[in-house]
């Protein structure tokens, strides 16, 4: 049952079964210039999937479609659509209590109607993976890129991860398994990218041979038995310690949940090697930083070059990894930052939140600039903010031409 | 995350933290960890043996893993097990009591479970209290589970907890080894051999 043991072999759909680490770090990458939403197909035709569950819900329909090819191309045990996201993230638990690897994607409003099963997959320690395409959950309807539904993902326990690029996207998508998997770890994962701007437009991504594909899953490691419909946690109602009302049924309960969160802890030093650290730091000495995650990253480093044609030196730290929190990695990089400016695609600014209850002297934190609802951020508005957090003038970029 | 937090017997609070939140962090393959330090494997096989022939009533707990021989793997560890019984057992004083009580299944039961013969991981501190049992090991116990268990015993027993996994290991417990095997459980008979008549046994 030792996932090593069928290396060399083929799967189902004739690839190579190969060692994870290998196949991320030493086999030959080939440039492709493809669409986010291709990218993800790319990325599970080599991940050894056994079922994947689509609903249909913009901008990750086109994901959830292209994965239907790759059911009919035999790379897929199962695939089907099913009536809601809730029934659809219910039947992904479904699968994944079968011993299944899992996959689905969803965005907006499809996440929030499924979020009760979050908190059930991360408490049931299935390591179910999930696709974010963030956009807009508020009415009047928008599709459009928004991260503010990353914020409601934050506490069901499930990891949360936050692509940049496509190239990220496809390369954790195939780590996710690795480390949501893991048997000390064994919780779900929401992996989460700026909808629209990494699954619509295309970019040059690097990616692994196509005759090979990831170990499969081996339920026979999960920290919970498979399928037990006598235990908690499949048997979930009948008469299992939440239903009862006495102390030991609440202490109970409560380490059971504080188990889903040391397990999110654990992840920790998985996810620091697979993805090589949990932040990356440009020019950490600067006194100006712009920590963000996802695509605010990018338009940090467009921002960065504007204001280094002005002399001013700007650092980048980019979050790759939301949940588990890497607080002591953003107070190590922050410590001598004097002005941290946090750019969001979201009307709350979750993130800057975040930063400062994480760091010393959390007033150098300036918690904008923020767009939400599809607005793009220019570079050169993230440039204006930080000019003006410094007190330098610069010219008003709202007007026409004033 | 440095921590000064140590995984150390109780009764430690109303409800303890996982030490993994405290920063405790698993060992790596090849090391074992005590009271959340990492340490080589074969300190932590002493310090076990230790626990085992110091306690009044040193207790091994197989879990459903071990207890059916639904491989070739788990009957061996079940013969391994009963080897390291039958050693405590044979190198612990007449006023010591070495027992072996089964977590046969993780259901919970109700009214409540008889604790002479089962340990139950929603309510491990009732067997525990029961047979008043100063130190014991979890092993063949599903991860989850045992880390409930675990972190229950913690919060409100003295019990010094030992836990022999076939994983990753467990920072809730005291002593900790990682990918157990038959020939690992059988080292660990070999130190409470080793260590026969050189510690000293428990006061009344």
């Amino acid at each position: 049952m030792a996932t090593q043991s069928v290396v060399g072999t083929k799967n189902r759909a004739g690839q190579v079964v190969t060692d994870a680490w290998k196949m991320m770090h030493e086999a030959e990458r080939t440039p492709c210039f493809f669409t986010g939403s291709e990218v993800i197909k790319e990325a599970i035709r080599r991940a050894n999937c056994d079922v994947m569950i689509a609903y249909p819900i913009t901008p990750q329909s086109e994901a959830a479609a292209l994965i239907g090819e790759l059911f009919a191309e035999g790379f897929i045990g199962d695939y089907f659509r099913g009536e809601s996201e809730f029934a659809v993230m219910s039947q992904c638990a479904g699968a994944a209590f079968g011993g299944a690897r899992v996959f689905t994607t969803t965005a907006g409003p499809g996440t929030m109607r499924a979020m009760e099963n979050f908190p059930m997959w991360a408490g049931a320690r299935l390591p179910i993976q999930m696709i974010v395409t963030c956009r807009g959950i508020n009415s009047p309807l928008s599709i459009q890129p928004d991260t503010l539904e990353i914020s409601y993902l934050l506490n069901t326990g499930m990891l949360v991860w936050h692509a940049e690029t496509a190239q990220d996207f496809y390369d954790w998508i195939l780590k996710g398994y690795m480390v949501s998997e893991e048997p000390d770890v064994h919780l779900p994962l929401a992996l989460c990218c700026d909808g629209f701007f990494v699954t619509h437009t295309k970019d040059v991504v690097n990616l692994t041979p196509a005759d090979m594909c990831l170990p499969p899953y081996d339920p026979y490691r999960s920290p919970v038995p498979c399928m037990d419909m006598e235990c908690p946690p499949v048997r979930m109602m009948r008469d299992p310690f939440v239903m009862k009302s006495n102390y030991i049924s609440y202490a109970t309960h409560a380490s059971w949940q504080q188990e889903v969160w040391a397990a999110v802890e654990r992840s920790r030093k998985h996810a620091i090697r697979w993805l090589d650290g949990l932040i990356e730091v440009d020019k950490p000495d600067a006194d100006i930083l712009i920590v963000s995650s996802g695509t605010a990253v990018s338009q940090g480093r467009e921002a960065q070059a504007l204001l280094e044609e002005d002399g001013i030196e700007v650092g980048i730290v980019k979050i790759k990894v939301l949940r588990p929190w890497p607080g002591d990695e953003i107070r190590e990089a922050t410590k001598h930052a004097k002005h941290i400016i946090v750019p969001e695609f979201n009307v709350t600014g979750w993130l800057a939140k975040e930063i400062r209850a994480t760091i010393p002297n959390a007033d150098r934190v300036y918690a904008g600039p923020h767009v939400c609802g599809g607005m793009t951020m220019p570079p050169e508005v993230i440039a204006a903010d930080i000019k003006k957090h410094l007190g330098i003038k610069s010219e008003s970029l709202a007007g026409r031409g004033s | 995350m440095s921590t000064m937090y140590e995984v150390l017997p109780g009764p430690e609070h109303f409800l303890p933290p996982a030490a993994a939140s405290m920063g405790i962090r698993l060992p790596d393959p090849g090391q074992a960890h005590i009271h959340g330090k990492i340490v080589n494997e074969d300190e932590a096989m002493e310090a076990a043996a230790r626990q085992f022939l110091s306690a009044k009533v040193p207790t091994i707990f197989p879990g459903p893993l071990v207890l059916w021989a639904w491989n070739e793997k788990a009957a061996k560890k079940a013969t391994a097990i009963r080897h390291l019984y039958e050693t405590i057992k044979e190198s612990v004083t007449p006023s010591q009591q070495a027992m072996l009580i089964p977590m046969p299944d993780y259901r919970p039961k109700y009214p409540k479970i008889n604790p002479e013969i089962e340990i139950n991981p929603n309510h491990p501190n009732l067997t525990i209290w029961h047979n008043k049992i100063d130190a014991c090991m979890f092993v063949g116990v599903h991860c989850h589970q045992a880390n409930l268990s675990l972190k229950i015993i913690r919060g409100g027993t003295y019990c010094y907890t030992i836990a022999m996994c076939a994983q990753a290991g467990h920072e809730d417990a005291m002593v900790s080894f990682r990918d157990a095997t038959a020939d690992k459980i059988m080292r660990l008979a070999d130190w409470v051999k080793k260590l026969k008549g050189s510690v000293e046994p428990p006061k009344d």
